[in-house]
């Protein structure tokens, strides 16, 4: 079983995400479980989102404890909040930041990556320019580090789940996926 | 068609496949989208139902119990407090004998305020005549619907379908959605005995006096005990359909288990993981799920705890002064019998906090090492 938390602020999509990136599993036949930190949701407040993901069917029904991967749609984040808190050793974090990982390599015993999902959401149109829609361009940068799922799985999943600018959302994907700093 | 949806799409899913005449809610907390996702659809005009936007939750069972006297088929979803604020007219729905199927989706009552999953609001409603039947995943949650449908205008009772509040409403899965073909087919449409009708005027729920009120309620209790016989004819039908079922109650793990780990809702499916991990560490370790709380399945339970030494039951509820309820019942029902085994009775996760792996092991060791509880209730997990 894998399992992957979502860090971002309220408004950002971060349970847009973790759904988005359960479908995209669910076209290559994985079983998945997708759900948000269950609580009240705040604009611009930390909020987290889960995802689990198995060859077979999933029966535990509890908060992930002990992620294997993270992604990091605000960086800010890191360092106001404990985002790396029970992340597994050699587990990747995926931030969206337009510096380099080796800027997160503090966040020892752990990969980072990042991806500038802000300036890509930004000249696909997604959002505005003080609130960009960074949620679907981050996962073409998760397809691509982890490589447990495929970026045609992620795009088809984009158009099926987010209700508009489908393709704007689909092509940030891809251009995160060529994009993503290792 | 299989589709990844949360518990809430899955419930709305279920009324759209049921052909819902009615659906009346309050939209407000602590109302779920179910009802936002089904108002949507009508406004958007895909679903031809129509919607009644009340101003309670009081009214939105009020408003059901005048349209399903009229002789059509009816539905609304609530929570926590909404439930509670329709306790008077819960019982009215039952009394008229309406088979009204609600969604409950499990909250604590406050105060404290709390959002999170608890049985306790459900529970909180088990004298009201009404069928209870507690769902598992998501999958369970759409087909329990199509079942219930079936049930309530067979034995002319109302049914509360409960499903933990995120866990289940808010928690994304894949779920099998049967095409609108294939549930006519075994749901057909409701044909009531009495509806109301001008030609033929009636009067319904008038005065009763003391020389027949009884005779009603023993009519009630005879409906109910109709009902095993009823769903498990339904439920092997949807089977034969589907592929699917789900029993009143049903064991797992290993067949002459000398513990017996009894649990309901979503707490069964965390349990099934940790009963399949403790499987061969010595103590045969077994697990039983309870989907049906109202009418409680007595016999079934009876037939399926033959040889079973202790009970394990967690609790994610509590009637102060008392204990877990599902611990209570199980006691109730056991009493009279030969073969009682040692219950255990657990209380975990009010109020939303996570039932773990790790507690529930803890619930089995305990049951293992000791010969009977130590003390009538069994808090697991609480800060001391």
């Amino acid at each position: 079983m894998i399992e992957i938390r979502f860090h971002g602020r309220g408004g950002q999509g971060a349970q847009v995400a973790s759904k988005v990136l359960a479908v995209a599993f669910f076209h290559e036949n994985y079983y998945v479980q997708s759900f948000p930190a269950f609580g009240v949701e705040r604009r611009g407040a930390p909020v987290m989102a889960f995802l689990r993901v198995d060859q077979r069917p999933i029966y535990l029904r509890v908060n992930i404890y002990e992620p294997d991967h993270l992604v990091v749609l605000d960086p800010t984040l890191i360092g106001a909040i404990d985002v790396t808190s029970g992340l597994k050793q050699n587990g990747w974090i995926i931030i969206n930041s337009h510096q380099p990982p080796e800027e997160f390599r503090h966040l020892k015993g752990f990969r980072t990556a990042t991806v500038d999902a802000t300036s890509i959401a930004i000249r696909n149109g997604l959002g505005s320019r003080t609130n960009p829609i960074v949620n679907t361009a981050i996962l073409g940068a998760f397809s691509r580090v982890t490589g447990l799922v495929g970026i045609d799985s992620v795009a088809l999943s984009i158009r099926e789940e987010v209700p508009g600018k489908k393709n704007e959302n689909a092509k940030a994907a891809r251009e995160a996926f060529e994009e993503v700093r290792v | 068609m299989k589709r990844v949806i949360t518990g809430n799409q899955a419930v709305a899913y279920g009324v759209i496949l049921s052909r819902v005449d009615v659906i009346s809610a309050y939209p407000i907390t602590p109302q779920t989208t179910i009802v936002e996702e089904l108002s949507e659809l009508i406004a958007n005009g895909r679903l031809n139902t129509r919607f009644l936007k009340v101003e309670s939750e009081h009214s939105a069972m009020a408003a059901l119990i005048g349209a399903a006297t009229g002789g059509v088929r009816c539905f609304t979803a609530t929570s926590s407090h909404g439930l509670a604020y329709m306790h008077e007219m819960l019982h009215w729905a039952s009394g008229a004998r309406l088979p009204i199927v609600l969604v409950n989706v499990n909250r604590a009552i406050g105060p404290p305020w709390n959002i999170w999953s608890d049985q306790s609001d459900s529970l909180s409603q088990r004298d009201t005549g009404w069928i209870q039947l507690y769902c598992e995943n998501n999958q369970e949650v759409l087909d329990t619907i199509l079942q219930a449908y079936r049930v309530a205008e067979s034995v002319k009772l109302p049914v509360m379908v409960v499903l933990d509040a995120y866990v289940l409403s808010h928690t994304s899965e894949p779920v099998e959605i049967p095409t609108m073909e294939e549930v006519d087919a075994f749901l057909p449409a409701y044909c009531p005995d009495y509806p109301i009708d001008i030609q033929e005027p009636m009067a319904f729920s008038v005065i009763t006096t003391p020389e027949y009120f009884l005779e009603f309620r023993y009519k009630i209790q005879k409906a109910m005990e109709e009902v095993p016989e009823v769903a498990k004819k339904v439920n092997d039908e949807f089977r034969s359909r589907f592929g699917r079922g789900y029993a009143a109650i049903e064991r797992y793990g290993e067949g002459e288990a000398e513990v017996l780990l009894v649990t309901s809702g979503t707490v069964t499916s965390t349990s099934r993981t940790v009963v399949q991990k403790l499987k061969g560490n010595g103590t045969k370790i077994g697990g039983m799920k309870i989907k049906r709380f109202r009418p409680f399945p007595f016999e079934e339970i009876y037939e399926e705890i033959r040889g079973v030494r202790k009970l394990a039951v967690i609790d994610r509820n509590l009637s102060a002064g008392v204990g877990g309820i599902f611990a209570q019942e199980l006691k109730a029902s056991l009493y009279s019998r030969e073969e009682r085994p040692e219950i255990f009775s657990f209380i975990s996760g009010l109020g939303g906090r996570d039932i773990t792996p790790n507690l529930i092991e803890e619930a089995i060791q305990y049951t293992v090492e000791h010969p009977r509880p130590e003390e009538e209730i069994l808090w697991l997990g609480l800060k001391k």
